[in-house]
């Protein structure tokens, strides 16, 4: 029998240099007559480690990382297929701390099986989930979702049951289910590791979303920014056709659901799910008016239930152990699990699957191990660009969304970016209204004008002129669009402008002259 | 991304009736251009508007509303830098720095002959290794000055 080697395939992975590992690996092998099988699989998300390789022995699977090419040989030498000591042994991937403390629902296979095998899937528990709605039936299977507390994990946090039962509550000649794949947000990259690591899953949850709501069509609007993403996730949608998992009879039900993956051409505003709407019917990616919600009139008018990767691969799971099981998991109406995303200025970047309530300490300090730089953490913005920067004092604040509502802040889509204390407030405040402005999809004016101004007030404090007068007008602003804005892009950019106002203010008022700002 | 062609009206009209009648077709048969040759001619303009029955200014408004779609073509590589806020913690900004004063290359500049073309991009979802980039496609982690240096020089020994 050939021993596996499992070498991960996921973009990050290739980033540092996996491919050249697994070909080194193979090279040595056939070099010394050793007959080895090399299992592509997605990432742990123990990015720091990566390139990860793991050997399947008697014992279990062991780990090596980060390996680079040329220790290879080395591997070989100190016997690695079976688990034989060397420098980088990392012992029991499951029992890597960082590992073991996670409580993983939604990522549970991810870097372990072979993505695109459907058998990997099926003998590591997939598909269980949608069997058991094929044998509840829609209205039970949304009984289901929204006994479970599930809530939009793009992150305004909408329980998803209601969307569906909205949906399904209405007779159409079509609807359809789309996944926002649009993963805009910096510091985040579940999305793509679920779908580079375990598609089958992405796919799963939506079919049982469509078959709940009487969906037969779907749409998975992925970022361009994904290229990797897209072609891992669009092989998956062909094994899944053949197979008969996706098609006119979904296994065997009689019930028809076909998917397609589309690609978006790098406009963040297409996260927002009207504007994603308008670009998956050819449009410019212009937000439109609510109501009437998509889940009444979405894709080309027909009822659509929009939902975030995370959200329909968080179903199948609950599908799989009951509604109760997945409640039992969170705090107060932050129920289930969260992948958050550890990012920026960390020592242990990489993905973070917990029950909601977790603090943020936790997360940057106990799981991410403080800032890479070896520097004190001076801010962490939560929830992407639009998210709140929060000081070190505040570290303590839990993670759920009522706990970082509370605190002026938002979870959006689980991203940390950690910032050492070289971080310049200002800047990050002036950062936040340049982004809104070039991302800006410009149908409202708090928006679109909002933006560029909010830019050259805070420019004109760094400068240092007028500062008092300058500050209160941008506060006023941060109200104005806040208030006036059409869509969360202008709604929350003010959010991290405050949160550096707030608590960081002496990054305002710093002497002139070491502020000539681009 | 490599085999690109020269802009040809038969082969776009070729690609656009491939996929004119998929529902939403803009954006599968820009990205279709985009991959064939490297952007997107004004001559495919009104063949997207007739195909598709909108007006050439509902074409032109959504080409113009995304920026992957590139109005002019580009010769040599294309780095696409992330400068959002993971990237930034990271150092990105002394990246596009070095690029300018070592090097001369202007992030988001419009010099068509250029050998490397930097642009910027927010976010490729490789925040837990910042800095990122995407060299043709092909993702890279930690970026540093040296991987810069040797990106900028692979990419002019390529066109000498």
């Amino acid at each position: 029998m050939s021993a596996r080697v499992f070498v991960p395939a996921d973009s990050s992975a290739l980033s540092v240099g996996a491919d050249a590992v697994a070909a080194a690996i193979l090279a040595e092998a056939s070099r010394r007559s050793l007959d080895i099988e090399i299992v592509r699989t997605g990432s742990r998300g123990l990015f720091w480690l990566e390139p990860l390789i793991e050997v399947e022995t008697a014992a279990g699977r062991i780990g090596y990382g980060p390996v680079a090419p040329g220790e290879a040989g080395a591997l070989f030498d100190a016997d690695f297929l079976t688990g034989g000591a060397h420098p980088k042994a990392l012992g029991h991937v499951q029992d890597i701390p960082y590992l073991k403390r996670q409580q993983r629902l939604i990522f549970a296979r991810c870097g372990v099986t072979d993505p695109l095998s459907l058998e990997a899937y099926r003998s590591h528990g997939g598909l269980r989930g949608l069997e058991r709605a094929l044998s509840l039936g829609p209205k039970a299977t949304i009984e289901e979702i929204l006994a479970s507390g599930l809530r939009g994990r793009g992150g305004a946090g909408f329980p998803t049951g209601v969307k569906w039962r909205t949906t399904a509550g209405i007779d159409a000649d079509q609807k359809y289910v789309v996944c926002n794949a649009d993963e805009g947000d910096s510091g985040t990259f579940a999305d793509r590791m679920l779908m580079e690591g375990d598609p089958f899953l992405l796919i799963e949850g939506m079919a049982i979303a469509a078959l709940s709501v009487g969906a037969t069509r779907g749409y998975v609007y992925i970022r361009s920014e994904y290229p990797h993403a897209f072609a891992v996730f669009s092989r998956a949608i062909e094994r899944a056709r053949a197979a008969g998992l996706l098609g006119p009879s979904v296994l065997g039900s009689g019930r028809a659901f076909d998917l397609e993956a589309r690609l978006g051409a790098g406009a963040y505003i297409c996260g927002e799910e009207t504007s994603l709407l308008e670009s998956l019917e050819g449009k410019r990616g212009q937000i439109r008016v609510k109501p009437p919600l998509p889940a009444i009139s979405g894709l080309f008018g027909k009822p659509t239930v929009v939902n975030n990767v995370l959200s329909f691969a968080a179903t199948p799971w609950i599908l799989e152990h009951g509604a109760k099981a997945y409640a039992e998991y969170g705090v107060g109406r932050s129920l289930g699990s969260q992948p958050f995303q550890l990012a920026g200025n960390v020592r242990h970047g990489g993905l973070v699957e917990l029950a909601f309530g977790a603090s943020l300490r936790d997360l940057v300090e106990g799981f991410g191990g403080g800032a890479k730089t070896g520097r004190p953490i001076r801010a962490v913005q939560v929830g992407g660009p639009l998210g709140a920067y929060f000081p070190a004092s505040l570290l303590d604040t839990r993670l759920d969304y009522e706990s970082m509502a509370t605190a002026r802040g938002m979870l959006g889509h689980g991203g940390i970016v950690v910032f050492d204390d070289t971080v310049d407030m200002a800047r990050q405040a002036r950062f936040a209204f340049e982004f809104c402005a070039r991302e800006s999809c410009g149908k409202c004016t708090p928006c679109r004008i909002g933006s560029t101004r909010g830019a050259e007030t805070v420019d004109k404090i760094i400068a240092g002129r007028d500062r008092q007068e300058n500050v209160q007008l941008l506060r006023d602003l941060c109200e104005v669009m806040t208030d006036g804005s059409l869509c969360a892009l202008g709604g929350l950019a003010p959010l991290p402008v405050l949160s550096a106002l707030d608590h960081f203010s002496e990054d305002f008022a710093k002497a002139p002259a070491r502020a000539a700002a681009e | 991304m490599s085999g690109r062609t020269d802009f040809d009206a038969d082969i776009a009209r070729t690609l656009i009736d491939r996929k004119r009648t998929t529902p939403g077709a803009t954006l599968p048969i820009l990205h279709d251009l985009m991959e064939q040759f490297g952007y997107i001619d004004d001559a495919a303009v009104p063949l997207i508007a007739d195909a598709l029955n909108i007006s050439r200014a509902e074409a032109l408004g959504v080409i113009s509303f995304y920026h992957d779609f590139r109005r002019s073509p580009v010769n040599g590589r294309v780095l696409k830098l992330c400068r959002a806020e993971s990237c930034q913690a990271m150092g990105c900004e002394d990246l596009v720095a070095h690029l300018a004063v070592q090097h001369g290359v202007s992030v988001d500049g419009d010099d068509e002959s250029s050998s490397l073309h930097v642009e910027t991009v927010y976010c490729l979802g490789n925040c837990a290794l910042s800095p990122a980039a995407l060299l043709d496609g092909q993702p890279i982690g930690r970026l540093d000055r040296d991987r810069l240096d040797a990106i900028v020089a692979a990419a002019r020994s390529k066109t000498q």
